[in-house]
């Protein structure tokens, strides 16, 4: 019997009452569509994604600001998950402004170097794990005519939401795994709650999930790391220094949530030359939706795509109508790839 | 874009910049978030180092996240 067969069969003895178990990030959420982990669980344990996609989360009023900043004449440059994202009129990609898709914020900051006559906006999405290299360009003093619009977000707030809202009765957490590799897991060891550190092969992620379901059934709340060649309990202290050295905590909302206490980051007032929205008088609206989108009910891990209505129909990954269908890491794109493969 | 490729660094270039080996190709990249040498194993993702890894985690690793990589982005 291989390993994986011998790591289902125990998790299917431990799972006798329903467990809903939310992990937050894109790449686990693609690695268990991809190994189709999904069919081989108990039928009582349920995996849901959470708000694990930077550009998923991110609310239709800073997509809005970003169009701004095209309005305004600047060079915009961002991710190319980004592009497609709908805003209120258009996106990124349609606005027919001069909007550059960059590998990283150090090829935008060249962008600056090389052509100083021109205004050059970074639109900076990302989790704990991108921050800082943010942080890192920042500190290596761009030029001038270079800025950020910060759509930065932190993934324990958000968790901390989730779990004093209680609507998606949620028994346990998979730890995203590359933010864990910068951030630690310390911060983590706050919420009382059954939480493992998983990998990324399919093994790993059984593994992990076997380790939830012990924890759930002998009612112990701890911090589990299944991933310790990769993640340590203090992560990259380097990089949250210079994190927390450029950017300070803001109170933001987030797309499908609404605003989450010190959930974001902005830049500190020495660095407030390259922040954007000052410099440009941006200003970000909260924009009601009004399609027939779910994604914010997807990103809170109480809708799956496929409970969508637009799914695969008027939905697809060439005509998004929600960003969770945009970005590679978004639930319903990641959903449409294995199931239109598998049909 | 949360995306993380584990490479091996082949030369420091410079106070923040390495040349790394991703197994089938070469890149430069920025190494301001960790300390480095030759022979180590980063992390790598938005074109920064942003962990090290020991060396049987960074070969372990590329092989899988290539493969659910190479399908996210079809
Ligand atoms: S399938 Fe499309 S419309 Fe439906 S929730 Fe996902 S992104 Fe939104």
């Amino acid at each position: 019997m291989s390993d994986g067969q011998r790591i289902i069969e125990t998790l299917h003895a431990l799972v006798d009452e329903d467990i809903a178990i939310m992990h937050i990030c894109g790449t686990h959420e693609a690695a268990i569509a991809r190994a189709g982990i999904r069919s081989l669980l108990p039928e009582r344990l349920k995996i849901v994604m959470g708000p694990g996609c930077p550009v998923c989360i991110t609310p239709q009023g800073e997509i809005d600001a970003a169009l701004d900043l095209v309005d305004q004449g600047c060079i915009v440059a961002t991710y190319g998950d980004l592009l497609r994202v709908p805003g209120t009129r258009g996106s990124l990609e349609s606005s027919g402004g001069d909007v550059r898709v960059v590998q990283g914020v150090h090829k935008a900051v060249e962008i600056a170097q090389r052509e100083p006559e021109k205004e050059v906006a970074f639109i900076s999405v990302g989790f704990e794990t991108t921050a800082p290299t943010v942080a890192a360009a920042i500190l290596g003093n761009p030029p001038e005519n270079f800025s950020i619009l910060s759509c930065h977000r932190l993934v324990p707030p958000a968790m901390q939401w989730l779990l004093e809202q209680g609507e998606a009765e949620l028994h346990g957490f998979m730890l995203p795994g590359h933010v864990c590799t910068v951030a630690g897991y310390r911060e983590y060891e706050r919420f009382p709650v059954p939480q493992v550190v998983a990998g990324f092969e399919p093994e790993d992620i059984l593994l992990g999930l076997v380790m939830l379901a012990r924890q759930i059934r002998r009612g112990e709340r701890r911090i589990e790391n299944a991933y310790p060649r990769a993640v340590t309990r203090e992560g990259n202290a380097k990089a949250k220094r210079l994190m927390y050295q450029v950017f300070e905590p803001v109170d933001v909302e987030w797309r499908g949530f609404p605003v989450i206490p010190e959930s974001g980051l902005r830049l500190r007032q020495e660095y407030a030359r390259y922040d954007a929205q000052k410099k440009f008088c941006i200003e970000i609206k909260h924009v009601e939706k009004h399609s027939a989108c779910i994604c914010d009910q997807v990103l809170r891990g109480i809708a799956r795509p496929s409970d969508c209505r637009l799914f695969a129909k008027g939905c697809t990954p060439r005509t998004p109508v929600g960003p969770c269908m945009v970005s590679q890491e978004g639930a319903c794109r990641i959903w449409h790839l294995y199931e239109s493969r598998r049909a | 874009m949360c995306i993380a490729i584990p490479a091996e660094v082949i030369e420091i270039r410079g106070e923040s910049i390495a040349l790394v080996d991703f197994g089938d190709l070469q890149q430069e990249i920025r190494i301001d978030l960790v300390d480095v040498e030759p022979g180590d194993f980063v992390l790598v993702h938005v074109g920064f180092a942003i962990q090290r890894l020991s060396r049987e985690e960074g070969l372990e690793t590329r092989e899988i996240f290539r493969q659910v990589y190479a399908a996210m982005e079809e």
